[in-house]
């Protein structure tokens, strides 16, 4: 049961996205191109699912638990150290050149086109950059 | 190229992007980032989490096979950009995405919901970033 729950959440997340545009590189390349071709709609996007998680993750956390069990794993840190900014920083450069994100380009892939597995083949080749990253950093920064 | 600006269909899709979002909270008490969800299924980080994270993983990627049943035809998707570009993009992408420990489901959607101070910080240091990488590639290096 698990398993099919977490399949159809993410059939609603990944319906949402493909509605929404946000899998659109071009859509998502005009929202940043505030000096041309300026097109507003993906603020709308942000706009929808603020408006849903702010109210339902207050509801969903006056259970004690889960549905499914375990407990409700919330990141707890308060850092805003280099890694946080940086790595934000850089991941908006790559967006705004490649014009997909990670949680896009996911349900992206059941369209079948090759410029998404090109995006998330790299984007993996990124992930493993900064494992590699991580082994040659001295200890004390972790994340 | 210009896109139509799309503020219902934008807003219902957010909807359901944030919908995603609450149910996994619900159902299994996870943040819904799409960077930690692929990293993690990628590298097995934790054998446990395996299971649900594919399901999930699968579940987006019917996403746009779904709407093309309902509506017969796929999301649109039109890709502005070289594949060398798409490969420089998302390397920085995963680099960028897994260093800050999120990206715009991650922190945007998840994290500015629970007003995380690190989701509050890292937002607007990927959009501003994102619109400075757009302006320098449409207005002054000439796209």
């Amino acid at each position: 049961m698990k398993l099919v729950f977490a399949l159809l959440t993410g059939l609603v997340f990944g319906t949402g996205i493909a509605i929404s545009g946000m899998m659109d590189p071009a859509k998502v390349l005009n929202f940043f191109d505030l000096a041309g071709t300026w097109d507003p709609s993906l603020a709308f996007v942000m706009g929808g699912a603020l408006v849903v998680t702010f109210v339902g993750y207050r509801l969903a956390w006056r259970r004690e638990a889960p549905l499914f069990g375990g407990r409700f794993q919330l990141p707890t840190s308060t850092d805003l150290d280099a890694k946080l900014i940086g790595g934000s920083a850089l991941f908006g450069v790559g967006w705004g050149i490649a014009g997909f994100c990670p949680g896009a380009a996911i349900p992206a892939l059941g369209t079948g086109r090759w410029e998404v597995v090109l995006f998330l083949i790299a984007v993996v080749v990124g992930f493993f950059l900064r494992r590699v990253l991580l082994t040659v950093t001295p200890k004390g920064s972790t994340s | 190229m210009e896109t139509a600006f799309t503020p219902l269909t934008s807003f219902g899709g957010g909807l359901l992007i944030g919908l995603g979002a609450v149910l996994l909270m619900l159902g299994l008490g996870r943040i819904f980032g799409a960077t930690g969800i692929l990293s993690g299924t990628v590298f097995v980080e934790n054998r446990e989490e395996l299971a649900w994270r594919l399901a999930l993983i699968l579940g987006m990627v019917l996403a746009p096979g779904l709407i093309y049943v309902v509506t017969g035809a796929m999301p649109t998707l039109n890709v502005p950009v070289s594949p060398a570009m798409i490969v420089i993009g998302g390397v920085i992408v995963g680099l960028g995405a897994s260093l800050g420990s999120g990206c715009t489901s991650g922190h945007g959607v998840c994290g500015l919901s629970r007003l995380s101070i690190r989701s509050l910080v890292a937002v607007p240091t990927f959009m501003a970033t994102a619109a400075i990488t757009v302006f320098l590639i449409r207005h002054v290096f000439g796209g």
